[in-house]
C-alpha cells in the first residue's frame, strides 16, 4: 500500500523589533553578555506592569497580509501559566482566544498551503547548566523579546513541500523587514502523521519540538514516516498521540518526558492588558507601509528601462534593490545603476565571498556620479570600489590620495607624452612609417605612465599632435 | 510609633500599605515569601505623593498579599485587635499616629478594616489611580485606594494620586481628576439594597439606619431597591479574584528572589517547598481554587462564567444608579468579629465578601464611611465625598 504525510507547521519568528514585546529592553540583537538586557518588568519582579509594544503589532500584522491572512481587527493578549525557570513570572503572554491574523495561505506554485493563523507572543529566557558545579544558570535575555507563532493547516505532503514553504516564509519575512530569520531565531514545531494515499482519515500523530534546522527538520520528517509506515504495515510499535525530539547525533527521534507534555495551560485573558483595536486607518497605515513585493518591483524597473533579466535579479534579493532603488533616488541613471550593482558590486562579492551586497548607497552613487562626470575613470570608479568593499574607505578622500583624478594637470600629461616619444623612438619611426597599431602602442605607455589616470581623448589628442609635429 | 512595620520617616504624615511599592524599603505583601525582598523602585501613588510634599511615614502590615478580607493573615504579626493586625493602617489612621494612608483593595479588606476601626476609606473608579509599583493580585479589580479619617482628607490625597499613567495599560486616559465636597446632597436620591441589608446583623442595620436618617436630614431622599445578583456577584468576584491571584503568585516561585526552601534535590522539589514554606494557608487556598476555576474542563463553567456574570452585574448596578446617585449597604455583616481559623478561613472570607464584591467586581467606586459603605457611578466620587462630608457636618 502507499502512504502519504500529512504535515503541519508551527513556526516561532523573533520579530525584528527595537524593543522587547511589553518593556522597554532592547529586542533580539541587543544583549551579548548573559541578562545584560534585562529590566524588572522581564525579570518577573512585582509591581511591573506589561505595556505592549506598537511596533510589535504592527509587523504581526504585515505578516498576516504577507501570508494573505484575515487581520482580526479585536485582538487581545491571554496568559499561558507553566513553571519553568527560564519563565520569570511563570506565565506566558500569548494570544489564545483572539489571534491576530486568520485564515490565510502561502502559494508553493504547485499547491497552496493554509495558514490556520498567526499570533503574537513572548519568548521565554534561556536555561545555562554547567556540569562542572552541577549548576543551572538563567538568562533571561531573551525573556519577552517578540515573536510571532504561523500555524499552518496540516496541508503538506512532503518533506520537500516544508522546506519549500519554510525558505519561502523565511525571504517574505526578511523581505518585508518583519524578522531578520537569523540563524536558529525561526523555530518549528512539526506535527505528523501518515495514512494511506487517498484516504480522509487522520493517522496517529507525532509532533516533533523546537527544530531550527531546514536539514533536520528534513531528516526527522523522513525517520518519522518510516517509523509510522513500519508501525502500520509491521506492527514494530503501537503508534500513540505524542511529543518527540529529533536527537542530531543518533539521527533518530525520540519521545519526550510525558511531563513535560501533560501541561494544563490554564488560558485566560490577560486582565493587565486591553483589548488592541486597529481601526482602519492604522490598519491602512500599516498597509502602505508594506515593501512591494519582488514581482511588482521587477515590474517596476523594467519601466524604468532596465532588461527583464536584470530587473529579475534586482527585485529578487532585499539588499540588491534596496541599494538600488536608493541609488537611483540620489540622481542616478537607472541603467547605469543597474549595471554598477549587478556587473561591478557583484563581482567584488563574489572576490570577497559575500552573501549579501552591504555598501554604502550614498558611496556607490558618489563613485557612479565621478565616472559618469568623467571626473574619474571607470578604471579608477571600480579601484575605488573595491577599496569600499575592503575598508570601507572615504570615496573623495581615497581619490585625492590615490591621485585618482582624470582631470590631472595637461602639462604634466604632456611631459609625460613627450617623455614616451623620446623613449620610444621605434615606434615613433613605425607610426611616422605608416604604421597605425604604434600609435596604440605608445598610447598604452602613457596610460601606463599616468597609473590610469587623464582623460584617454585628451591623452589620445596630444599624442597625436606630438607625433605630427 | 513602633506600629510600622518599616519606618520610613519619624515625621512622615502618609503610610503606606506593603502591598505598595516604597523604592529601597523592603515590601513583604504580609508574607514570607517576600521577608527580604527589596523593591527597585516606588509606585506611581507614591511617587506622586512625594512629588506633591507629602513625606512617607512607613509601611503598614497587611493580610498577606491583600487576599485575606479581614486582614488576620500576616506573617509578621499575628491578629491582635478586633477586625485588625497589629500595625494595619486603618488602625494607625484611627489612633491618629498618621494623617492617612493608601492601601490596594482587592477583595475590600481595606474598606472592611476602616468600617471596624472607625475610619473612612475610598475605592475610586478602576482605571483612575496607577497600579504601577503594586504587588498585584487581581488585577481587573484591585484598585489602589486612600484611608483618612475625614471626606476631605481623602478629597485631597486622591486628588494627588489619581490620573493617567502610561506604566499601567489600564490606567485610563484623563490626566487629573478634580474632586469636590460641595456637590448638592439634597437633591439626591440614594437607594439602599435589601438583599445586602438583610444579610447584616442587628446592630449593622441599626448602623445603617442612622446613616439614612443623617442623609435625609441633609435633604436627600432614601428608598430601599432589590438587587437580584448579589450573591452572583459574590461567587463570581471570588472565581475572578482567585484565578488572577493563583497567576499572579505563581512568579513567587523561589527562583529568582524571595524566599527559598534551604533544601531541595531538584527544581520541581525547590518550587513545591519554597511555596509550601513560605506561603500562609489562605493563599494556598487561593492558589488551589484559583488553578481549578482555570482547568481544562472546568474554565467555561467557572472563569468564563464568572465573566459574563461581571457584565450581568455591571448592567444590572448601573440601572439602579441610572435612578439614583448612590447606593447605601454595609460593609461587613456584623460589627464584631472574633480571630478564624485556618480551617474556615477560606470559607468565612467568602461568606463576608458579599458585602464588598460590587465595587471590586464592577469597578465602581465606593466609599466605606463611619461603618457604612456608599457606592455610586463610574467617576462620582464627589458624590459619595459630598455625602460623607454632609454626615460628618451634622455629627460635629
Ligand atoms: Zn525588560
Amino acid at each position: 500500500m502507499k502512504y502519504e504525510l500529512v504535515i503541519g507547521l508551527e513556526t516561532h519568528v523573533e520579530l525584528s523589533t527595537d524593543s522587547k514585546l511589553f518593556c522597554s529592553c532592547g529586542g533580539h540583537s541587543s544583549p551579548k553578555e548573559p541578562n545584560d538586557c534585562v529590566c524588572p518588568a522581564c525579570s518577573g519582579m512585582p509591581g511591573m506592569l506589561p505595556v505592549t509594544n506598537k511596533h510589535a503589532i504592527e509587523l504581526a500584522v504585515k505578516a498576516g497580509f504577507m501570508l494573505n491572512c484575515k487581520i482580526n481587527q479585536y485582538t487581545t493578549f491571554d496568559k499561558k501559566s507553566y513553571y519553568y525557570p527560564d519563565l520569570p513570572c511563570a506565565y506566558q503572554i500569548t494570544q489564545w482566544f483572539n489571534p491576530i491574523c486568520v485564515d490565510g495561505c502561502v502559494d508553493l506554485g504547485e499547491r497552496k498551503i493554509g495558514i490556520k493563523q498567526i499570533h503574537v507572543e513572548e519568548d521565554a529566557g534561556k536555561l545555562v547548566h554547567d556540569e562542572a558545579t552541577n549548576t543551572s544558570f538563567v538568562d533571561f535575555n531573551r525573556t519577552s523579546v517578540p515573536l510571532i507563532e504561523i500555524v499552518s493547516r496540516p496541508d503538506f505532503r512532503s518533506a520537500d513541500e516544508v522546506i519549500t514553504y519554510l525558505k519561502k516564509l523565511k525571504s517574505s519575512l526578511q523581505f518585508a523587514g518583519i524578522s531578520e530569520c537569523e540563524e536558529g531565531a525561526m523555530r518549528c514545531d512539526v506535527n505528523i502523521s501518515v495514512r494511506p494515499e487517498g484516504s480522509n482519515e487522520l493517522g496517529v500523530r507525532s509532533e516533533i519540538k523546537n527544530m531550527s534546522s531546514l536539514s533536520e527538520i528534513k531528516d526527522a520528517i523522513e525517520f518519522e514516516k518510516v517509523r509510522h509506515v513500519d508501525a502500520i504495515e509491521r506492527h514494530t510499535e503501537m503508534l500513540v498521540q505524542e511529543t518527540r525530539r529529533w536527537d542530531d547525533v543518533k539521527r533518530r527521534t525520540f519521545p519526550m518526558r510525558n511531563k513535560e507534555t501533560a501541561a494544563d495551560y490554564r488560558y485566560f485573558p490577560d486582565p493587565n492588558l486591553m483589548p488592541i483595536v486597529i481601526d482602519d486607518e492604522w490598519l491602512e497605515e500599516i498597509r502602505a507601509s508594506m515593501p512591494a513585493t519582488a514581482e511588482e518591483k521587477a515590474g517596476h524597473y523594467e519601466e524604468m528601462g532596465i532588461a527583464a533579466k536584470e530587473a529579475g535579479v534586482l527585485a529578487s534579493d532585499r539588499k540588491l534593490s534596496d541599494t538600488f532603488d536608493k541609488v537611483v533616488a540620489m540622481g542616478c541613471n537607472a541603467k547605469t545603476a543597474a549595471s554598477w550593482i549587478l556587473t561591478e558590486c557583484m563581482g567584488q562579492m563574489k572576490r570577497l565571498e559575500l552573501t549579501s551586497l552591504e555598501i554604502e548607497p550614498a558611496k556607490l552613487a558618489r563613485i557612479i556620479e565621478l565616472v559618469e562626470g568623467g571626473e574619474i575613470t571607470r578604471a579608477a570608479g571600480k579601484k575605488v570600489l573595491s577599496a569600499v568593499f575592503e575598508n570601507d574607505v572615504d570615496v573623495d578622500a581615497y581619490c585625492e590620495e590615490n591621485s585618482l583624478s582624470a582631470k590631472i594637470d595637461n602639462s604634466f600629461i604632456l611631459e609625460t607624452v613627450c617623455k614616451v616619444i623620446a623613449e620610444n623612438g621605434k615606434a615613433v619611426e613605425d607610426y611616422k612609417n605608416g604604421k597605425v597599431k604604434a600609435m596604440q602602442s605608445l598610447f598604452g605607455c602613457v596610460m601606463k605612465e599616468l597609473r590610469g589616470n587623464g582623460s584617454p581623448d585628451v591623452i589620445r589628442e596630444m599624442l597625436e599632435a606630438e607625433l605630427n609635429k | 510609633m513602633g506600629y510600622f512595620i518599616n519606618t520610613i520617616n519619624k515625621s512622615g504624615t502618609v503610610a503606606v500599605d506593603d502591598t505598595i511599592l516604597v523604592k529601597d524599603v523592603p515590601a513583604t505583601a504580609g508574607s514570607r515569601m517576600l521577608e527580604n525582598f527589596k523593591p527597585l523602585f516606588s509606585a506611581e501613588a507614591v511617587e506622586r505623593l512625594e512629588k506633591a510634599g507629602y513625606v512617607i511615614a512607613g509601611k503598614a502590615n497587611v493580610g498577606e498579599f491583600g487576599l485575606d478580607l479581614a486582614g488576620e493573615t500576616s506573617y509578621f504579626e499575628p491578629v491582635t485587635e478586633n477586625g485588625c493586625i497589629k500595625g494595619a493602617a486603618a488602625e494607625l489612621v484611627a489612633k491618629g499616629e498618621i494623617k492617612a494612608a493608601i492601601g490596594v483593595d482587592l477583595n475590600g479588606a481595606p474598606r472592611r478594616a476602616a468600617a471596624l476601626s472607625g475610619v473612612d476609606f475610598i475605592k475610586p473608579t478602576y482605571g483612575t489611580v496607577s497600579r504601577y509599583g503594586i504587588i498585584s493580585c487581581a488585577a481587573s479589580g484591585e484598585q489602589v485606594g486612600v484611608y483618612a479619617s475625614s471626606a476631605a482628607d481623602i478629597k485631597d490625597i486622591l486628588g494627588v494620586i489619581a490620573g493617567h499613567d502610561s506604566k499601567d495599560g489600564t490606567s485610563l486616559p484623563q490626566e487629573k481628576y478634580e474632586y469636590s465636597l460641595d456637590e448638592d446632597v439634597s437633591s439626591m436620591k440614594v437607594c439602599i439594597i435589601a438583599e445586602l441589608y438583610e444579610k447584616a446583623d442587628g446592630d449593622t442595620k441599626a448602623k445603617i439606619d442612622a446613616y439614612a436618617e443623617k442623609i435625609k436630614s441633609l435633604g436627600a431622599t432614601v428608598e430601599t431597591v432589590s438587587l437580584d445578583c448579589v450573591e452572583q456577584a459574590q461567587t463570581a468576584w471570588q472565581i475572578l479574584m482567585a484565578a488572577e491571584t493563583c497567576n499572579n503568585v505563581s512568579r513567587f516561585d523561589g527562583v529568582k528572589y524571595g524566599y527559598r526552601t534551604p533544601e531541595y534535590k531538584n527544581i520541581d522539589e525547590l518550587y513545591v517547598k519554597s511555596r509550601t514554606e513560605a506561603f500562609g494557608f489562605l493563599t494556598k487556598a487561593t492558589v488551589i481554587y484559583g488553578s481549578d476555576v482555570l482547568s481544562k474542563g472546568r474554565y467555561e463553567n467557572c472563569y468564563d462564567k464568572a465573566l459574563r456574570i461581571r457584565r450581568v452585574v455591571c448592567d444590572k448596578v448601573k440601572a439602579i444608579l441610572a435612578s439614583y446617585d448612590a447606593i447605601l449597604t454595609p460593609v461587613c455583616g456584623k460589627t464584631e468579629y472574633k480571630p478564624y481559623d485556618a480551617l474556615g478561613a477560606f470559607e468565612k472570607v467568602y461568606e463576608e465578601s458579599v458585602f464588598t464584591a460590587i465595587p471590586s467586581i464592577t469597578g465602581l467606586p465606593a466609599l466605606s464611611a463611619k461603618g457604612v459603605q456608599l457606592i455610586a457611578d463610574s467617576f462620582k466620587e464627589s458624590v459619595l465625598l459630598s455625602i460623607a462630608h454632609g454626615v460628618e457636618r451634622t455629627e460635629a
